[in-house]
């Protein structure tokens, strides 16, 4: 399995119906990187993700390409099946399911030993482990996070999406989250992140990209954004 | 013992509905289309069943080939025309509206306004004695033949990686794709089947009750009352909703057979006041 691909982002538009959110946005994750995409409420973070899927009602015009594939060509399963992962805000588990049930469900077999495997997921996260027979709507938030990134685990992606992996969660669950990103690295598979939480952001990403109103405005390396005050406060108002 | 034959015959209605109400119920979940030409497969299933029958004598091919026949009738149905408008729901109702419309005719044009009678198999001719009355064995054979379809379908939603990408997709189809699985095909797998099973229905159905040109609406009406009452998507709530309206059919007619249409749908305005998603309904 080749895991040695690259997401390129060239020049998109996205629109919900007339209302234009993403606009000439363009960016790159290498393989086996870490990007984080920041930006404030309302700025595009969820829609970027969306549009690489194609779900969610989002038009797109320009160039979404993982690899070889355009990804506009696919449709959502099929960019799935590039060995696409995908953590949505607000987690989305499915209220007729277990929390095992969901692990069962999504599970795609991958070579090697590094593969995520239904036990793999429980064994490693015992809060939800613990709870495995429940339905994943009637966990915790924090629990319901870490059963969302396990959903997209066991699908073993070699580019994982996650959207805002750290609303309502504890700073505990955020270690582990950025222990877990770490690990994948490791493995040289790629993570794109969006995120408000700028802490979480940098502790994860290598790269960082600005998101204001739908256009990326900056992008630096992690450790240079961390120490330039000034255009945090400038983008993010912090 | 009037009481228990009664109870025998709700349960028997309450069986060829369930297959009815599983179908529609699935569909209705999974791609949220109200089905409209549901009960137009059914007598279409039952006259097509019918005419096999008169061919060929053997009742079971009949069965096999309304379940067939109507299973190739809902991919096409879903190949043609509701892959086109998915995601409208108005277009959706409108397209299975029409196809019931335009069936309703094309089956008095084809099979005659005749009522049919469809004859039981010998296999299944007869009675046996329960207390101080005789309870026919092809009522019987309708029941189990329910329980059996009923635990088949609680094995494989309940126990197996199809069954959950299904109950997932109920719930959030568009995560379900997310996770790699083609919901257009799953759509597709389930449309047919529901297809197959009213097709099966009409059958089983006509032959316990005859069939008669008008009987897809009538039909389709008690399946749409099982739905809201069980709950959109829900196995449980077909499996009660079935039992609900059967009991409150024979029993209405029974009791007070003036009243026998308020009776059918006085649980459903219980219900709705209640729990307006349904017994077993999930909120969306």
């Amino acid at each position: 399995m080749d895991a040695r691909k690259a997401l390129i982002i060239k020049g998109l538009n996205a629109y919900y119906g007339k209302a234009q959110v993403l606009c000439d946005l363009s960016l790159k994750v290498h393989p086996g990187e870490k990007v984080a995409i920041l930006g404030r409420n309302g700025m595009g973070k969820t829609t970027l993700l969306k549009a690489v899927f194609g779900i969610g009602g989002v038009k797109r015009q320009g160039q979404i390409v993982y690899g070889e594939k355009d990804c506009q060509s696919l449709p959502p399963h099929g960019v799935a099946r590039q060995r696409i992962g995908y953590v949505p805000q607000g987690w989305r588990l499915f209220q007729a399911l277990t929390v095992e049930e969901h692990l069962v469900m999504a599970y795609k077999k991958a070579d090697g030993p590094e593969e995520w495997t239904p036990e793999r997921v429980l064994a490693t996260f015992p809060e939800i482990g613990r709870r495995r027979k429940i339905s994943g709507t009637k966990l915790s938030g924090g629990e319901q996070q870490i059963l969302a990134i396990g959903r997209a685990l066991v699908t073993n992606p070699d580019l994982l999406l996650m959207d805002e992996p750290s609303e309502g969660v504890s700073t505990m669950v955020l270690d582990r989250i950025a222990e877990i990103c770490g690990q994948l690295a490791e493995q040289g598979k790629s993570i794109l992140l969006v995120e408000q939480n700028l802490d979480l952001a940098l502790r994860i990403a290598d790269r960082v990209y600005i998101l204001v109103n739908g256009s990326i405005v900056h992008s630096a390396a992690s450790s240079a954004f961390k120490d330039d005050k000034e255009k945090q406060r400038a983008y993010l108002g912090i | 013992m009037i009481y228990i034959s009664t109870f025998l015959n709700g349960l028997t209605i309450a069986g060829y509905l369930f297959l009815m109400a599983l179908g529609l119920n699935l569909s209705f979940g999974l791609m949220n289309i109200v089905n409209m030409s549901h009960g137009t497969m059914y007598l279409a299933g039952g006259f097509i069943g019918w005419t096999v029958l008169s061919k060929t004598g053997s009742w079971f091919l009949g069965l096999l080939m309304a379940g067939a026949s109507m299973g190739v009738f809902a991919f096409v149905e879903d190949l043609l025309f509701l892959r086109r408008a998915r995601g409208n729901m108005t277009m959706e109702t409108l397209i299975t509206l029409s196809i019931s419309i335009i069936g309703a005719d094309l089956i008095v044009g084809i099979f005659s306004g005749r009522t049919r009678q469809v004859k039981i198999p010998k296999l299944l001719q007869g009675a046996f004695p329960v207390g101080d009355f005789y309870f026919p064995k092809y009522n019987l054979f309708i029941i189990l033949f329910a329980v059996f379809f009923g635990i088949i379908f609680w094995f494989v939603l309940k126990k197996t990686k199809i069954g959950m990408i299904i109950r997932a997709g109920v719930d959030d189809q568009e995560i379900v794709s997310t996770l790699g699985f083609d919901i257009k095909l799953l759509f597709s797998a389930i449309f047919t089947l529901s297809g197959i099973l009213a097709g099966i229905a009409g059958m089983i159905g006509g032959t316990f009750q005859n069939l008669v040109s008008g009987q897809d609406s009538s039909v389709m009406v008690y399946t749409l009352l099982i739905v809201i009452i069980g709950g959109m998507g829900s196995f449980e709530g077909a499996i009660f909703g079935s039992l609900i309206i059967g009991m409150a059919f024979t029993f209405g007619s029974l009791l007070a057979p003036q009243f026998s249409q308020f009776f059918l749908f006085a649980p459903v305005a219980i219900v709705l006041v209640f729990s307006p998603r349904g017994i077993f309904g999930k909120g969306r």
